[in-house]
């Protein structure tokens, strides 16, 4: 498909049949950050003004990104998201390495229904279980704290690392720890020096993807917190910047915006350990 | 050391044990070497999340099903009350209703314009780097945020498609004195949101762009790995663009598209936030999923056991999901 379709066809083909749709497919994928960033940075009187285009930015102002970051807990709740998406994606990372090693290399009883059961709870989704959750945070005192999300956000994460990593250890050359162990090292030692620094960019594809899914969560955050200086992004901006029937675009816009670049500074740096923590996750 | 060696056959314990090694040779470290140990204590961190934040809350929500807790009291059991009552409901039936619909049009959009931009990315050209990573966008940012501008996009007043809508229409495109498009007169646009068709075309919308990234890029993952001899050989026989795609392309990435499609399944019937920001299950309860009514009844209306009854309606089609899954797995040595 790639090099021999391209011989011999004309420039007006291959724009008609592909530079036109990837340009459409292009613009309609990024026009909303496009319209975050310009409602983000009109002023109310242009944006409540439906006679004029709302393409042009006559006045631009920070006014509203002033407003979020200074009237608003918005600080508050990225680091909040920041400290519960570090925690849980280390919590997720420590289970899974150990899981998805015993997994993918030892034999023992069981390893096979286990790898079943890991499987069928990392396609349940949060929907199905936030009700009963809500009792066992509140048994554990943990409601209304940034640590019932650290210990929920687990339940998809764990699984999740375990199957990518089941995948990516089973690419390291057993033969690498034999001679490891020949050699005298412990199943332990073989582990940790040798199948481990080898597994790094598995692991990275794993942390960033789970750094990223933790940063997006949304249900049991709206479930399991309530006091506004608790709360993480999504949710603040969603709870505390619409007040009633009351929407103000500007500043919700601008938090949008603000809560979207950590997650896509992360992304930009480590594109190709997402798209691999991404397409292996699905992978058979 | 010497004693794993019934366990490893490869270890051939033929020198003497150095200094150094004899006195980590604990019993910790013995237990340790035995794979059957080490496989229950490397599974155990795992293991007891997945008891405590899965297993027994998915029982616990099935007990809850057959009770009628309300928050604040330990509850009653009711049986199936709270199943028969659901099913007698108009709004859980919209709500079953809307899910089985909105998962297959959105999954079915979203697998087919997936397909297609992953075929138009496979192709070489200027910026292909850049530009992949920047059609994966809106699958990366926090969906609720992106949702918020969804909402702001569709506004009743502020409606920037009905703006664009509006200009449209009133144009009158002329050329050389000869009109080719006259001026329409006002139009207001579609309620986006307030009625329920254009809400359910417009919370699939706004799916369809979030979820479809996912596809474009795990199929052109799968495209990656299509052998271009195959093309080549195709070429030979004189075969067209779609002929090729159809009978090369496609058998070739179907194993990894079916998985693809059965996890966005799962993704998109258990949608929360969507409907959460985009209609609260409005206008008239008509947009409703299983996550947003059973979020309603247990949170807003505090009835606990509906609520969880009606979460647990989920499990037959995710049960249906993972049969399909594990049938197409290869990871597991099921074989």
């Amino acid at each position: 498909m790639s090099t021999s379709a391209l011989v011999g066809e004309t420039y007006r083909k291959r724009l008609i049949v592909f530079y036109i749709p990837l340009f459409l497919f292009v613009f309609a994928m990024l026009f909303p950050f496009f319209w975050m960033l310009i409602t983000s940075i009109k002023t109310d009187a242009e944006l409540y003004n439906r006679r004029i285009s709302p393409f042009l930015v006559r006045d631009p102002t920070f006014e509203h990104w002033r407003m979020l970051f200074q009237d608003t807990l918005f600080v508050q709740w990225t680091w909040n998201t920041l400290w519960v998406a570090i925690v849980s994606t280390g919590i997720s990372l420590f289970a899974g390495v150990l899981g998805g090693y015993a997994l993918a290399r030892l034999t023992f009883r069981g390893s096979t229904v286990f790898s079943i059961w890991i499987f069928i709870t990392y396609l349940v989704p949060p929907a199905l279980l936030f009700i009963p959750l809500t009792g066992v945070m509140a048994f554990f005192g943990l409601m209304d704290s940034r640590m019932s999300l650290m210990f929920s956000y687990p339940t998809f994460l764990v699984p999740f690392c375990v199957w990518l990593l089941i995948g990516y250890f089973q690419t390291i050359p057993k033969e690498l720890e034999e001679c490891a162990r020949i050699d005298g090292a412990t199943r332990i030692q073989a582990m940790v020096k040798i199948v481990l620094p080898l597994a790094v960019p598995g692991i990275l594809s794993a942390g960033i993807f789970a750094f990223t899914l933790s940063w997006n969560e949304f249900l049991y955050a709206l479930v399991f917190l309530s006091s506004p200086e608790n709360k993480t992004v999504p949710v603040g901006v969603t709870g505390e910047l619409i007040l009633g029937d009351v929407f103000f675009w500007g500043p919700l816009m601008a938090g949008a915006l603000f809560g979207s670049v950590p997650v896509a500074i992360v992304y930009s740096f480590f594109v190709e350990h997402y798209v691999s923590g991404m397409t292996g996750a699905v992978k058979g | 050391m010497v004693e794993t060696t019934a366990t490893t056959p490869t270890r051939t314990p033929a020198r003497a044990l150095r200094p150094h090694e004899k006195s980590r040779t604990n019993w910790l470290t013995t237990q340790l070497e035995d794979e059957r140990v080490l496989g229950y204590v490397l599974l155990t961190p795992a293991f007891l999340l997945i008891i405590v934040f899965i297993a027994y809350p998915f029982a616990l929500g099935v007990w809850m099903a057959l009770t009628d807790k309300v928050v604040g009291s330990p509850g009653n059991f009711i049986g199936l009350a709270n199943f028969a009552k659901l099913l007698d409901s108009d709004i859980f039936r919209t709500a079953a209703w809307n899910t089985v619909f909105f998962t297959l049009t959105a999954t079915a959009i979203k697998a087919a314009l997936g397909m297609w931009l992953a075929v138009l990315l496979n192709r070489k050209f200027r910026l292909s780097r850049f530009t992949r990573a920047a059609v994966l966008l809106p699958f990366i940012v926090p969906t609720v945020l992106s949702t918020l501008v969804w909402l702001w996009m569709l506004d009743g007043t502020f409606s920037v498609f009905n703006w664009i809508l509006r200009w449209v229409w009133d144009l009158e495109i002329s050329v050389f004195g000869l009109v080719i498009k006259e001026d329409f007169g006002y139009i207001r646009g579609p309620n986006w949101l307030g009625e329920p068709a254009w809400a359910m075309g417009s919370i699939i919308m706004a799916n369809v762009w979030r979820g479809l990234p996912f596809f474009a890029i795990s199929f052109l993952a799968a495209l990656q790995t299509v052998p271009t001899e195959l093309y080549d050989a195709a070429d030979i026989d004189g075969a067209s663009g779609w002929r090729k795609f159809w009978h090369v392309t496609l058998p070739m990435i179907k194993p990894v598209a079916i998985v693809v499609v059965v996890f966005s399944f799962v993704v998109t019937f258990a949608d929360f936030q969507l409907v959460y920001v985009l209609t609260r299950g409005g206008p008239h309860n008509s947009t409703h999923l299983l996550a947003t009514l059973a979020y309603q009844l247990s949170m807003h209306s505090g009835n606990l056991g509906e609520g969880a009854a009606a979460a647990l309606f989920m499990v037959p089609l995710l049960f249906v999901v993972i049969v399909l899954q594990l049938t197409y797995l290869r990871r597991i040595g099921v074989d």
